[in-house]
């Protein structure tokens, strides 16, 4: 046995609540006997008599003494202790008899109602967004950062913070992530499994985990960097950081990244960190030569869909096949028909986007079949629409861009101006396949199908009433587990007459096909 | 540490759009919408300011200091003397004023009219005319009280004659003074100034004073902090209510003013003049509470909040980190009942240091221990304790003294964070009395009001400058 006594200085509290705290100090664990008082003099004999107090202290009534006697000096200590903490902790919990609570307003205040928050979701206004998540950095939680318009000044500082405290800072403009198999933001129910993925495009970390759960495997976690994290000033903290992680991480067995291709210093550092990495690690730089990063465990790929394949290929233990640079021959049936029963005038690709990134590779993969397409994200300046409005020969289009976006949701979530869109361009003689992106998950749209089938109804009826077969080219990026459900998703659209491909660069090499063999 | 997130359950704080907290739900984790607003009022370079400060370690380590010397401190009162006597440095032809620093033109009605009261009181002019034109021709010193440790209530003027309360705390040794409070009705405080006034203070210079520096004396001094803390407990908050705090304390002066040597006339009339008075303990209270603050003021980096004043024109508060510096911005005026016959045409803003309570914790926020106060304003014994719980958002911590039974008894809310209230929008809540705005008629309704924002911002960016 042993006891222990402290005194807390100008402490007060009154006999009857120590009473009852004393009561509560007694079912510590390792605690035998115990007592709080006020440092009187009668309390302080009361104590002695009661052998709590091997002998009289000075008496400080002012202060609050606490007493106990348990198993040994550690269990004594370890009650002390919990004992000052629960006299000083400030409890706004307690809520009954109808009174009104106040909502938590601050990130701190938020850490009062959930103390064990380790993650900061932040899609305030761009203007806002850097100091919140300075706030949440400083308070020692992850972050993941929706908002965008925040300045490569502001970002650069945040990321060194998060790099030195070790914390993630995914973004600005980080649209989509999966941590802990939890979708944030816009992402996907995406099935658990041994592939970590770590993305600077949000549309391509759905695509690519999208595929991955289509074909068998299942990711880690998906984490997403931002779109400035690869360029120079940037560095690529968070894409090495997160490297790092996935390369200190058990769980994880392949690593598969994704983005555009970053500025060259930056690409020969996340090469270097992903070869140090000892797993094999997948590299889709979307439009760069994969011969180019492909080295030792490092596998560069051309598509969002190879990358897939590769990842769940080095996952299941499969050896890598070598990928086709055309359709699969599975189309080419569809292909057939389908060119044959287009008119002369019926010439071009108009495919309508509602992700940037499917956009990109699909301007890539258009554009080495046909040659020119124009859009307004073009990968050459001589094919930039001249009015972002209006299609010219083969035309893609981000809708997502903030041209189109301004006072209105992402086309992700309002449909309003992809189907007008539709309508206008089955209008056009010279239109032959229409290509549509659907991306399912948390954050889209609950029922994109439903919205998009009327439009394409009505699309096919003006065709038909011009005596013109119209094609309709699609892919659904999403999961069974997605509360929109891929299959229900994929059965609406098939129904109404969309071709559906299991992904983007199917889409868009199945579209180039149709137009170039008819 | 992201290694180790990838080990525990995802648990996220979502600040912004709110169908986001609900996905992650759905998918099974838990996540907490915040009732998020642009912080500091949407400018964005002080919610920048305020980002660099949160949690920032110099702050936390410096507002651990302040928090720990407030909560130590130990207020005594130990005597009365009349300012001249017993503030240091108190000069000449000087007059404390309550708020922030402010001159003569721009003074509210009250405080115009208890400025020439006290003159008058002084005898530095004959009459209400020569006594105007004294500080219009720059013939008195002003400085608030709080630049003398001193604090006071509404108009809150004191000369050199005026007795004061005397508080020494005994834990850092600082000194804090506030006058003696003469009661309601004509009263100097609402800047009343006719012979009856002048004679009351005469009579509390000459009698009432002396003899509570006696009683006291004989006492040994009278600690504060059992008195107020006994007073939460019996429906007191020690701002606007004050009831059984006086009681209190006139039944420890009863018996020791009896063993003075003072004439039992005079020991009769003290006692009556006490006992007639509910708000008798108000001004040891502002005291006690100023002698805590102090003791906490002055630790470089701190945020901690260590006045809140106002003089009728501007509201002020000051900060531990940020020295003499006042923060300021118009004064409000008190959302709050009126006696009959006024209304909100007749009411001055904001007026006195007596939000020195709500600042050391007390007052507005010991609402929940007041159900009474809450009331007479108008609300319920529930939207009391709301006020109080509300309150535990912008505070450092609980005072280690002063507990709230219909909270559990847990501590109130003390020691008011700058940074907590620029980061939340959440004002702290002040219990006052309403001035009536022409000098002399007056109390006319009692409100509850909330310090300006602003006054915060400007701390936190002061600090971020600074520091």
């Amino acid at each position: 046995m042993a006891t222990a006594q402290r005194m807390i200085k100008n402490l007060y509290r009154d006999s009857v609540s120590l009473m009852q705290f004393s009561e509560k100090l007694r079912a510590l664990e390792g605690v035998k006997q115990a007592s709080a008082v006020m440092a009187t003099e009668n309390n302080i004999s009361l104590l002695v008599e009661a052998g709590l107090l091997a002998s009289a202290v000075p008496p400080s009534p002012n202060d609050l003494m606490i007493v106990v006697e348990g198993k040994d000096d550690s269990s004594t200590g370890a009650a002390l202790d919990q004992a000052e903490g629960m006299l000083k902790a400030k409890s706004t919990e307690t809520d009954e008899g109808g009174v009104r609570r106040v909502p938590p307003r601050s990130i701190e205040m938020g850490l009062e109602s959930m103390s064990s928050a380790n993650f900061v979701l932040i899609s305030t206004p761009g203007e806002y967004a850097a100091a919140e998540a300075r706030k949440a950095l400083q308070l020692g939680l992850h972050v993941m950062m929706f908002s965008d318009n925040v300045s490569i000044e502001e970002e650069i500082p945040l990321k060194q913070y998060a790099r030195e405290h070790d914390l993630l800072m995914m973004g600005p403009d980080c649209g989509t992530a999966i941590i802990n198999g939890i979708p944030l933001g816009f992402a996907n129910l995406v099935r658990r499994g041994d592939i970590g993925v770590v993305a600077a495009s949000g549309t391509g970390l759905q695509q690519v985990t999208c595929l991955i759960d289509r074909f068998g495997g299942g990711i880690t976690q998906a984490i997403g960097t931002g779109g400035h994290d690869l360029k120079s000033e940037v560095g690529g903290i968070t894409m090495l950081q997160s490297i790092a992680a996935l390369t200190a991480d058990p769980q994880t067995k392949v690593i598969l990244l994704v983005s555009k291709p970053p500025s060259p210093d930056v690409m020969k550092k996340v090469l270097e960190k992903a070869g140090q990495s000892g797993k094999p690690v997948v590299v889709i730089f979307i439009g760069a030569d994969p011969a180019s990063v492909t080295h030792g465990k490092i596998i560069g790929v051309k598509t969002l869909e190879d990358a897939a394949v590769a990842a769940v290929n080095f996952s299941k233990g499969k050896a890598l096949k070598k990928f086709s640079n055309s359709m699969p021959a599975k189309y080419s049936a569809v292909e057939k028909s389908s060119a044959r029963k287009l008119k002369k005038t019926q010439k071009y690709v108009r495919a309508l986007f509602s992700g940037g990134t499917f956009c990109y590779e699909n301007l890539l993969l258009m554009s080495e079949a046909l040659g020119p397409v124009y859009s307004n994200i073009p990968l050459k300046k001589e094919h930039k629409l001249k009015d972002v409005w209006k299609s010219q020969e083969h035309t893609a289009i981000d809708l997502g861009d903030d041209l189109f976006t301004q006072g209105r949701p992402h086309p992700m979530i309002d449909f309003r101006l992809r189907n007008e869109r539709i309508i206008q361009e089955a209008k056009d003689p010279s239109t032959a396949v229409i290509l549509l992106d659907v991306v399912l998950g948390y954050g889209s749209n609950m029922d994109p199908a439903g919205e998009l089938v009327p439009a394409i109804l009505e699309a096919l009826k003006v065709a038909a009433k011009a005596k013109r077969n119209l094609f309709f080219v699609g892919f659904v990026c999403g999961t069974d587990s997605d509360p929109q459900n891929l299959t229900r998703q994929q059965d609406m659209l098939r129904e109404a007459g969309v071709i559906l491909t299991e992904s983007n660069a199917q889409a868009a090499r199945l579209a180039a096909a149709i137009v170039s063999g008819r | 540490m992201v290694n180790k997130l990838f080990e525990q359950d995802l648990q996220v704080i979502n600040v912004g759009l709110s169908s986001f907290a609900d996905s992650i739900q759905q998918a099974g984790a838990k996540s907490l919408q915040l009732d998020w607003r642009p912080p500091a009022l949407g400018d964005k370079a002080t919610g920048e300011h305020l980002a660099a400060l949160v949690n920032q370690p110099d702050v936390e380590a410096a507002n651990r200091i302040a928090f720990d010397r407030f909560m130590l401190a130990q207020p005594v009162l130990i005597g009365v003397a009349s300012a001249r006597d017993g503030v240091p440095d108190f000069g000449e032809r000087t007059l404390l004023h309550a708020g922030p620093p402010i001159e003569w033109k721009r003074m509210c009605g009250p405080m115009q009219g208890a400025v020439i009261g006290a003159i008058l009181f002084e005898g530095w002019a004959e009459n209400q005319i020569t006594a105007r034109g004294l500080p219009a021709s720059g013939g008195i010193n002003f400085a608030p009280c709080h630049h003398f440790g001193a604090v006071g209530p509404m108009s809150g003027v004191i000369s050199p004659s005026m007795p004061v309360w005397i508080v020494k705390n005994e834990d850092r040794g600082n000194l804090s003074f506030s006058n003696l409070n003469e009661g309601l009705g004509k009263v100097l405080r609402f800047g009343a100034n006719d012979p009856s006034v002048l004679e009351r203070l005469k009579w509390m210079a000459a009698t009432l004073g002396p003899a509570m520096d006696a009683a006291v004396k004989v006492l040994g001094g009278i600690e504060l902090r059992p008195i107020i803390a006994q007073a939460l407990h019996m429906g007191d908050e020690c701002h606007n209510r004050n009831a059984a705090a006086s009681s209190l304390l006139f039944k420890k002066l009863t018996p020791a003013l009896l063993k003075t040597d003072f004439p039992q006339g005079d020991i009769a009339k003290v006692l009556e003049f006490i006992a007639g008075n509910d708000h008798f303990f108000l001004n040891i209270s502002m005291a006690c509470c100023k002698s805590m603050l102090d003791a906490g003021h002055g630790v470089p980096h701190s945020t901690l909040v260590t006045a809140m004043a106002r003089n009728g024109v501007d509201f002020g508060i000051r900060m531990s980190g940020a020295g003499d510096a006042w923060f300021t911005v118009p004064a409000p005026m008190v959302d709050g009942l009126f006696f009959p016959g006024y209304s909100q045409a007749d009411a001055a803003p904001d007026l006195g240091d007596s939000a020195i309570t709500e600042t050391a914790g007390i007052g507005g926020f010991a609402m929940g221990a007041a159900p009474a106060i809450v009331q007479f304003v108008g609300g319920t014994p529930q939207d009391a304790i709301a006020y109080t719980r509300e309150m535990l958002h912008i505070t450092m911590g609980v005072h280690s003294g002063f507990t709230l039974p219909p909270l559990n008894f847990n501590g109130s809310p003390a020691g008011i964070d700058a940074r907590k209230v620029v980061d939340t929008g959440i004002q702290p809540v002040i219990n006052t009395g309403i001035a009536h705005k022409d000098a002399g008629v007056g109390q006319v309704g009692a409100g509850i009001t909330r310090a300006p924002l602003e006054c915060f911002t400007q701390a936190v960016n002061a600090l971020a400058v600074s520091s």
